[in-house]
């Protein structure tokens, strides 16, 4: 059973339906012993990363899918759910992720040129600088849908990128931790691939 | 690089697709579900659901059609109609809505837009806007293009986009079911002036005409249209390599 961890931010609708749609046992839950028993763990996520790590905290769901992920349990981070996977946020401030994977989360805006809009709304393309598993079922190219205006940086354990008049991350892996920047739950076939090659990857 | 989005857009009344000719005559395409699941195989890179009877007769949205979409369509989906509240907003992403577009409840409750930006983020919340021109000036009709408000189009966009809109629908009203061409001269007014993408809506007859609106609009983001899909008369995976032979950057 797959579990996508509910603390209160986001809408789970789409992302329920497109595991159900692959075929997955999925469960929404916000119980730690749910999320102790799945086999995989999804951390969704959409909003301000401030919002999100305070709820994070004050669930205790932070320190339950960090211990998790030490046990080498297989989990995703979505969205503003990879973001939270990095160390810190410098969204409005200067804030502690998860720090399970080491990054950090800087604004699109100043990094790109100035004519570019933000958010980065839309399907772009996803470029891979090295093999991994999560996307055994695409190819170079393959677009998939992203609406954020915050991206991964200083970060070693980037597996895709995309092209916005610079390079940003489109997904971060390391071992059994993973996140997508882009909505695979809205990026049609591509993204039903890359949920499938996540349920399908071995404990 | 980011891609330019082809949508269509799905006028809904009693759980069926209609489409009309400058909002008259209504007339009956198909199913909404089946509509879908069809533009989403065939490369559509969003769905836009409108309750085109909502704003004028209060209806409520058809959120079992709208649930039965979001369980087998994987793409982003935006509703609207009849959204006059922060509970509409949440009624229908409950269902499975990615963003909502407010129209008339923009007009009528100022505090709208706002509201729903703090609560479900500025990706989430949609300006749409259905414009005509009156007297050489661009204004803004509300209640599904039957009432003008006396509005200049373009300051009541820059005023959503600056209370939380992420994105704007520019649906002209001169334009629309004419299909003989986007409105290039509103679009590029409305583009200057905000800097979140603009989608275009109304006068879409041929590839062409899309060739035309990226090609004369570079900043606009996305062409809208409805009938042209719903009778076959573009079909979008044409169309796309149509745009890409122009020198257009689509998701093929």
């Amino acid at each position: 059973m797959i579990a996508i961890v509910d603390y209160g931010v986001g809408n789970l609708f789409s992302l329920c339906s497109s595991f159900k749609k692959i075929g997955a046992d999925v469960t929404v839950t916000s119980e730690k012993s749910v999320i102790e028993n799945a086999r995989k763990i999804i951390l969704p996520g959409v909003g301000a990363f401030e919002d999100a790590a305070k709820k994070l905290r004050e669930t205790g769901l932070g320190d339950v899918v960090k211990a998790q992920a030490k046990s080498g349990k297989y989990m995703m981070g979505i969205c503003l759910g990879m973001q939270l996977l990095l160390d810190k946020s410098f969204e409005y401030g200067c804030h502690e992720g998860l720090g399970l994977i080491a990054g950090n989360v800087t604004p699109i805006k100043g990094y790109v040129a100035p004519d570019l809009k933000i958010p980065h709304i839309g399907w772009n393309g996803l470029h891979f600088p090295k093999e991994h598993f999560l996307f055994k079922y695409l190819k170079e190219g393959d677009h998939a849908y992203f609406v954020h205006s915050y991206h991964a940086t200083d970060c070693q354990d980037v597996i895709a990128t995309t092209e916005y008049d610079k390079e940003l991350t489109a997904a971060i892996g390391k071992d059994n931790v993973l996140g997508c920047q882009f909505h695979p739950e809205k990026s049609g076939e591509v993204g039903l691939r890359i949920l499938r090659a996540f349920i399908e990857q071995k404990d | 690089m980011i891609t330019k989005r082809i949508i269509p857009c799905l006028d809904v009344k009693d759980g069926k697709v209609v489409k009309g000719v400058n909002f008259e005559k209504l007339k009956d395409v198909a199913s909404p579900i089946d509509l879908a699941k069809f533009y989403s195989d065939n490369g559509a890179d969003e769905l836009v659901f409108y309750d085109i009877t909502a704003s004028a007769e209060g209806r409520k949205l058809f959120t079992d059609v709208l649930t039965e979409v979001a369980k087998n369509v994987f793409i982003p989906l935006t509703v609207g109609g009849g959204i006059r509240s922060t509970a509409d907003f949440e009624r229908v992403l409950s269902c499975g809505a990615d963003k909502v577009s407010v129209n008339s409840g923009a007009i009528s409750n100022p505090l709208l837009i706002q509201e729903a930006a703090k609560k479900y983020g500025n990706q989430c919340v949609v300006i749409s806007a259905d414009i005509k021109r009156v007297n050489g000036k661009f204004h803004v009709f509300a209640k599904g293009g039957r009432e003008d408000t006396g509005m200049d189009a373009i300051p009541w966009i820059v005023r959503c986009v600056g209370e939380g809109a992420g994105e704007v629908v520019v649906n002209s009203m001169d334009t629309d079911g004419v299909k003989n061409g986007f409105d290039i001269e509103l679009l590029q007014l409305v583009c200057n002036a905000v800097d979140v993408p603009v989608i275009a809506s109304g006068g879409a007859g041929s590839k062409n005409h899309f060739v035309e609106l990226f090609q004369q609009v570079p900043t606009v983001d996305a062409g809208l249209a409805a009938s042209v899909f719903h009778f076959g008369e573009i079909a979008i995976p044409d169309l796309k390599q149509t745009l890409k032979a122009n020198g257009i950057t689509v998701r093929l």
